[in-house]
């Protein structure tokens, strides 16, 4: 499978070389009108379709590796490392990405895969689809010469072949990191694409704003996976690493989370683009960063140059990537410098309190985010270079400088939608925000009346001022979102003699869009109401015996026993803990250490209770070795369930979104006339 | 049209609210406990695990043991929490501090987030004043033929159904 593999791979690399190449004769061709002994459309046709056989090549490379993992062929090295005999047939699956090589090559089926969708696809606008697709290939290229060469992921093992593996990482042996990886994996590939579009569009000087409407998609797509993903990660951190939290401002989580920032910035005003022909410039050198960050998250994580707890897969191929990054901004910036003048803005801002510049100030703070979190990234490189010492840039670093950034980017999803395009005036601010105003300030006379005080015993409480403000905004904004919600579809439901109900789904389905959009909002505040509730986490530890109890919040947990199991992977130690709540029996919770055989590393097996209200979260932490008692934390952390339940409103805002709104034709089919009106002339014929 | 502002009540206010936040900020924890707590969220453990100390979860850590007992002791000793940080970074390295220092070449890490922003937000509100100024800048209506014969009351009606119905735009 071996020597398949790497046939496959140099196959697909020599497929990528053509594309890349034919492809970008045949534009120079078509662009210059010189002529040539072969037709420059025909020339191009054989590019895409190169790509396309470009796809089933990586393909089988990728069986190739698959295959090699399900059956133990351990004289390849990547499989000897980061497999076992014993390792379940899920986590066979998973350890192609659980190395640098595999990660790569599965990288590069994801991008090779979005290919193939395009180029299969390229009818919609051939020529920008071609420019897409050799940009495509570009990237493509870029992959499969940096895995042949310096990332081999079929490389044989030197030696006799060893009777089993070295196993996966125990971390990696997690439901959750079957589906992980490859939902961000699909999203940081899948920005290539709307880069490829935006790039292309501005090297043939794309007339009007369709190519945006065509990419749309496209960036919805990958802007949802890559939310997912991120989310996924953070349910895996809180579920395997033990600590009691989801979101650790890890370089990893970091580098995911930068280009997702640009790319929203980048969803929100390439509305402005579309509306008002504005902001041109600003989108595509958006779409260009959100592209680069994706590069340089994954020079910095895999490079070596930061350190992370959870970066799987480092080895010394940043330079590969810096290069890379030289080659792609070099390429931006001199195809803009070239073709900038086609860029120039239609219309501009009138009225610092508009629609548009709600926008503009919602890409300020988005990329004032991304900056932050950046710095604080490099930050420790940066001070090991000027002063010859690292220093560490935790949690407290961004909790202190990205949380108030936040707070005022959950205002703005509250306030802009609010205003209208263009300007506004007072009578208008006070209609619209009146009602907000007065809940946002209800909830913080309720939150104090209810504890939720930023001081306690005459010193100030950052988390808990944090929890109230954000209490606050959320309430203002939700009330501002569902407000939008009810007018429309009072509206519509005087006009069509609807339900209220049936009016804001008829409501939505004319301008999914808009409304997708508010429901991501609405996603956005419930994820944000969950993160607050980590300002209250509390935690006990114990050491306990049998019998011994341990309380915590309304919980009292009772340890009833402790039981081994083992299998050929590993071997587990479990907790037994009845809970009860006031005296009676809830539920018994299991937490487990596992020990990997192979390996011989420790894994935590959290067991996590989860209701609207808090999560009880349980760790078994290990024996004590000084008394050989075993060591059980417990955790109470109030409101992480809507963290979860956020992401799915966030995805079903998007998927709405992605849906095409009723045309006028269709929705005056689907919105009966009223009551009393004469009907249609068009329906008499009985359509 | 523009939105009147009333200048020194705006500033005065802004002023309070800045001066509030500020003596709100530079307020610490005050008992042992709730210091305890603030403080081992301050510093890193040092088993290589990458965690604040007080969220370490490698069972037996012996680093978060002496990290613990360490700073048990420096607060029982009566010092303020800047001191017990700065002992902290002479007995295990700076990077024992999960934060950079505000002081120094350290001091331009806490600066920069805010300097761009306030810099960043500052540009816009310019720009968008600028644009607002010019006299080109300023958007012509967009022509509707079917709105033409209507009368003013007609076309407000008209763009107040659309505004609410949702067809004007997105989000």
């Amino acid at each position: 499978m071996a020597a398949f593999g790497s046939f496959a791979l140099i196959v697909a690399l020599a497929l990528a070389t053509y594309n890349l190449l034919a492809g970008a004769w045949a534009l120079r061709l078509i662009a210059t009108g010189q002529p040539a002994r072969i037709s420059p459309e025909r020339l191009a046709d054989t590019a895409r379709r190169a790509g396309i056989a470009c796809f089933w090549a990586v393909t089988a490379a990728a069986f190739a590796l698959v295959y090699a993992f399900f059956t133990n062929d351990f004289s390849m090295t990547y499989v000897m490392e980061h497999s076992n005999r014993a390792l379940s047939a899920p986590y066979k699956f998973a350890a192609m990405w659980g190395g640098q090589e595999g990660s790569l090559l599965f990288w590069a089926w994801l991008l090779a895969g979005y290919g193939f969708v395009l180029r299969l696809t390229h009818k919609k606008d051939v020529k920008l689809y071609a420019y897409a697709g050799t940009i495509l290939a570009g990237i493509q290229f870029f992959f499969l010469l940096m895995l042949y060469f310096a990332v081999p992921p079929f490389s044989l093992f030197t030696g006799p072949t060893p009777a089993d593996g070295n196993g996966l990482n125990p971390l990696l042996q997690y439901p959750e990191m079957v589906i992980h990886p490859p939902m961000l994996y699909l999203g940081y590939v899948g920005f290539a694409v709307p880069f490829a579009f935006a790039l292309g569009a501005l090297m043939m000087r794309y007339p009007g704003e369709k190519w945006i409407k065509i990419t749309r998609g496209w960036t919805m797509v990958t802007w949802m996976f890559l939310t997912c993903g991120i989310f996924l990660g953070m349910h895996w951190a809180y579920a395997v690493l033990g600590w009691g939290g989801y979101w650790g401002w890890d370089p990893v989580e970091n580098a995911s989370f930068m280009p997702w920032l640009t790319g929203t910035a980048f969803l929100h005003s390439v509305m402005m683009q579309e509306k008002k022909g504005m902001m041109k410039s600003w989108n595509v050198w958006l779409i260009f960063a959100t592209f680069l960050l994706t590069i340089l998250g994954t020079t910095l994580t895999r490079g070596g140059l930061v350190s992370s707890v959870h970066a799987f897969a480092q080895s010394s191929i940043g330079t590969w990537f810096i290069v890379f990054m030289g080659v792609v901004l070099a390429v931006c910036i001199f195809t803009y410098i070239l073709q900038r003048d086609h860029l120039k803005s239609e219309h501009q801002i009138e009225s610092l309190v508009s629609r548009e510049s709600s926008f503009l100030f919602n890409n300020l703070v988005l990329l004032t985010a991304c900056f932050v979190i950046l710095w604080g990234t490099l930050f420790p490189i940066l001070s090991e270079y000027v002063q010859g010492s690292k220093v560490t840039v935790g949690a407290p670093f961004y909790n202190r400088v990205a949380v108030p950034i936040g707070l005022f980017l959950l205002f703005l999803t509250g306030v802009g939608p609010l205003l209208p395009w263009r300007s506004t005036s007072m009578k208008a601010i006070k209609r619209n925000f009146i009602l907000p105003v007065i809940v946002l300030w209800t909830t913080v006379l309720v939150c104090l009346l209810v504890g939720v005080r930023p001081w306690h015993d005459g010193s100030f409480d950052r988390g808990d001022f944090y929890a109230l403000v954000a209490f606050a905004i959320a309430a203002g904004v939700t009330t501002a979102i569902l407000s939008e919600f009810l007018r429309g579809a009072k509206v519509i439901s005087r006009q069509a003699g609807r339900n209220l109900l049936t009016s804001t789904w008829l409501l939505t389905r004319r301008n999914t869009r808009r409304y997708g959009g508010y429901i991501i909002h609405l996603g956005v505040v419930i994820v944000v109401i969950g993160l607050t509730g980590q300002a209250f986490n509390s935690s006990r530890t114990a050491e306990m015996g049998l019998h011994s109890k341990l309380s915590i919040g309304p919980y009292t947990l009772d340890c009833v026993g402790f039981t081994q199991d083992s299998n050929l992977n590993y071997n587990s130690e479990y907790a037994l803990l009845n809970v009860y709540r006031d005296g009676k029996y809830q539920f018994q919770m299991a937490p487990a250490k596992r020990l990997y055989l192979v390996s011989g590393q420790p894994e935590t097996m959290v067991a996590i209770h989860s209701l609207p209200t808090w999560d009880l979260y349980v760790v078994y932490e290990g024996t004590n070795p000084d008394s050989g008692r075993p060591i059980i934390k417990a955790f109470l952390n109030p409101l992480v369930g809507w963290i979860w339940f956020g992401l799915v409103v966030i995805v079903f805002g998007t998927l709405i979104a992605m849906v095409p709104s009723l045309s006028p034709a269709t929705a005056s089919l689907r919105v009966p006339a009223p009551r009393n009106a004469p009907a249609e002339p068009a329906l008499k014929g009985g359509d | 049209m523009r939105i009147p502002l009333r200048s020194s009540v705006w500033i005065k206010t802004a002023e309070v609210l800045v001066l509030v936040l500020a003596v709100c900020f530079s307020m610490g924890a005050s008992t042992a406990a709730a210091r305890f707590s603030n403080l081992n969220h301050q510093l890193m453990c040092t088993c290589g695990c990458s965690e604040l100390l007080g969220e370490c979860s490698t069972a037996g850590c012996p680093s978060r043991t002496q990290e613990m007992a360490d700073l048990t002791a420096e607060i029982a000793s009566g010092k303020t929490d800047q001191q017990i940080l700065n002992w902290f970074a002479v007995k295990y390295g700076a990077t024992v501090l999960a934060a950079p220092p505000a002081r120094g070449f350290d001091l331009l890490a806490w600066i920069a987030p805010f300097a761009v922003f306030g810099a960043a937000l500052l540009g816009t509100i310019l720009l968008i004043r600028h644009w607002g100024n010019l006299p080109g800048g300023k958007m012509q209506p967009v022509a509707v033929s079917n709105q033409a014969n209507m009368n003013p009351a007609e076309r407000a009606r008209i763009e107040q159904i659309r505004r609410e119905t949702g067809t004007d735009g997105d989000v």
